[in-house]
């Protein structure tokens, strides 16, 4: 039962992101990223991680796409005004597609399974957000603290982006 | 302690189904059944437009939005991220104990710090 | 999971689903005869015994309208933006709590879609998906009201949902899980979480109000401002999509609101009602006879918290966009963060009640402001008249 509801979210995620990267509308491609980020969270609930999989949904598939959304929609954005991307942006996106394709591959090679694989030590409530928590608030404690120097720095770059520039014209 | 699988979520698949089924069968009803049914759907060129209170529109809605909304959508998947931060925590705080609390209070003081340039910079001022 | 367990759940998803929708449609109903009351009129009273059958004649109506669209629309989100209003209405109530257990054939069953881990992030994911139906309808019709409309929709309820989400953060430091069984049977006899956390409630009550775009946050389809908002070109039952999804949202909330603070099925007495029960009619029915008086109780609170949303409608006037937007950021994120900052500092040192403080505070600064608005006017009017 399981392995035949991996295979049917593993091929609608793969059809999804297919259908991302080759609709024409860009408001199509947010709805079809959409569909795959909930794919992905059928994944993580899957493998019982069952927080990663809401945070999935929250942060992926209801912020940030709320964002790409407000920017497709609300920038003025047509078929005939859209810029011609150049053979230099087009290599730039294939080496940095690339590189993240080596981060993964390097990452998955290292990765040790053996205490997944070994049925002693198996813990199936690991990923559970009661043990995600502990780990997170002891042994990640720095991580964490940093990522809020990250979030001031993500608002007063927010702040300087929205400053106003004379003649704009909107509503 | 209750053990927690990925098979609880089975049912979520009938919800799923049954939602979908009458999203999809409604639709279906009222966009292509009733009007070929009864016909009545009517074109007219000044009827197919789109009714802005019976001005005759001018261009189209593709049009730029004020910045504050795209600052607004920033600032809330900032906030977003950090209230998912706060839910292992919460989930783990009688555990942590006093020191989890300072962890949390640090983090809070350097967000606070963030929100507090943000309003002072008039960044949530609508006028 | 077994399959006999299965199908139980199955037949009470299904159960739940129904009730939602009649729910909903009778809401519509409740809706009409409230504001008929509070404005000293009969309201619905034609179709059938106190006008019951208005809302099915209603949807009957819906149906046979033109289905209409905008030539400048884009078809197919046009389609998709009521469609998935609806859908995301429709996935909230699988994880609510409708009652305790029935025993079947000896094997325990919870009266609850599914009984998960992240219960609440399950409901908090599907709220914030519940703005893309409304800003792809919005932006699809092509029309600079809808735009309008979807615009301040979607701000407002993603600047609500922050608020939201920190005022449940105090609920879960006492609760210590995510799981809303959990949270509902710490709350047995008359243990209520809206003893401990009023401040908490009163944030969530104001978010699900605005999640829900009820008056007086309804802003988006303010129709002196915006024609319809973003259902302005909407017509048949795509109107009646948005329309019925507002319904099944306000049903949804008003159960989640009873699940965190109002103890859910709990009620006080029910060990003994339960154990009086079993008493006289045996274990299985008794125990499954006491669960549906829990369940009766649990819309008991539902129904309630409905009338308050309508009363709320019909008594309050609608807000400007600039006092939303400084209420949600400036006045409910702040609240909430001090709230949980307390709520902390009162479990850690041993209370439960130091939330209390909170709402003492409030009401201080409320007071002290409205005595010092009161001067400035008097002055000012002493001013103008010399």
């Amino acid at each position: 039962m399981a392995d035949k509801i991996f295979y049917f979210l593993t091929f609608l995620s793969l059809i999804s992101a297919m259908l991302v990267i080759f609709s024409r509308n860009p408001v199509h491609s947010v709805l079809y990223l959409i569909l795959t980020f909930f794919c992905l969270s059928g994944h993580y609930i899957l493998l019982n991680a069952q927080f990663l999989a809401a945070v999935n949904i929250i942060v992926y598939a209801g912020a940030i796409m709320v964002l790409f959304l407000f920017v497709i929609m609300f920038l003025n954005l047509r078929e005939d005004t859209e810029p011609r991307k150049g053979m230099a942006a087009k290599l730039a996106a294939v080496v940095s597609g690339g590189l993240l394709l080596l981060i993964m591959v390097a990452a998955l090679r290292t990765a040790d399974m053996s205490t997944l694989n070994n049925p002693a030590s198996f813990d199936s409530q690991i990923g559970l957000v009661e043990n995600l928590g502990r780990v997170l608030f002891t042994d990640f404690l720095l991580p964490f603290e940093l990522a809020s120097v990250l979030f001031l720095v993500a608002m007063v770059g927010a702040v300087m982006l929205g400053k106003r520039e004379a003649g704009e014209r909107n509503f | 302690m209750q053990q927690y699988l990925p098979s609880d979520y089975l049912p979520i698949i009938v919800q799923l189904v049954l939602a979908l089924g009458f999203v999809a069968t409604t639709m279906l009803a009222t966009n292509y059944i009733i009007p070929k049914i009864f016909r009545n759907r009517v074109h007219g060129k000044v009827k197919d437009d789109t009714w802005e209170c019976g001005i005759e529109p001018q261009g189209d809605a593709r049009t730029p939005i004020s910045i504050k909304y795209f600052l607004t959508a920033i600032l809330f998947v900032l906030f977003d991220v950090e209230i998912i931060f706060l839910y292992p925590w919460a989930v783990n705080f009688r555990s942590l104990g006093w020191l989890g609390f300072a962890e949390m209070i640090v983090f809070m003081t350097l967000l606070m710090a963030g929100f507090f340039y943000v309003i002072r910079k008039g960044v949530l001022n609508w006028d | 999971m077994e399959l006999s367990v299965f199908i139980v759940k199955s037949i009470i998803i299904l159960a739940v689903f129904g009730v939602s929708l009649l729910i909903a449609t009778y809401s519509t109903w409740a809706e009409r005869k409230i504001a008929a009351f509070l404005q000293d009129r009969p309201g619905p009273n034609r179709a059938g015994i106190f006008g019951l059958l208005q809302p099915i004649a209603d949807a009957g109506k819906m149906f046979f309208k033109e289905d209409f669209i905008p030539r400048q629309a884009n078809k197919w989100l046009f389609i998709a933006g009521p469609s998935l209003a609806m859908l995301t209405a429709c996935m909230t109530s699988a994880v609510v709590p409708f009652g305790d257990t029935v025993l079947v054939n000896g094997a325990e069953v919870t009266v609850q879609g599914i009984d998960i881990n992240i219960g609440i992030l399950y409901v908090f994911g599907v709220v914030s998906l519940g703005v893309y139906g409304v800003m792809i309808g919005g932006w699809a019709s092509n029309n600079k009201f809808s735009l309008l409309g979807a615009i301040r929709a979607a701000s407002q309820n993603i600047s609500y949902e922050l608020a939201m989400g920190l005022s449940i953060i105090a609920i879960l430091m006492m609760s210590g899980s995510l799981s809303l069984r959990t949270i509902v049977e710490q709350q047995h006899g008359m243990n209520w979480n809206i003893f401990f956390q009023p401040v908490g409630f009163i944030i969530f009550l104001t978010c699900a109000f605005a999640e829900c775009n009820r008056t007086p946050f309804d802003l988006p389809e303010c129709e002196t401002e915006l024609i319809g908002g973003y259902h302005t070109e909407y017509s048949s039952m795509k109107l009646g999509f948005y329309l019925f999804a507002e319904y099944i949202n306000m049903f949804v909330s008003s159960a989640v609101i009873a699940v965190l603070y109002f103890g859910g099925y709990n009620y006080p007495g029910m060990d003994w009602v339960r154990e009086s029960l079993i008493g006289g009619l045996g274990l299985n029915w008794g125990h499954n006879l006491a669960t549906l008086v829990g369940t009766m109780v649990f819309f008991g609170k539902i129904f309630f918290f409905i009338f308050f949303f309508m009363w709320v409608r019909w008594t309050l006037p609608r807000f400007r966009y600039d006092q939303l937007m400084n209420l949600g950021w400036k006045g409910l994120i702040p609240l909430a963060i001090l709230n949980v900052v307390l709520t902390g500092a009162g479990l850690l040192a041993g209370t439960r009640l130091l939330s209390w403080v909170l709402i003492l505070g409030v009401v201080l600064v409320a007071t002290i402001q409205a005595g010092t608005a009161r001067k400035r006017t008097v002055a000012a009017g002493r001013l103008s008249k010399v």
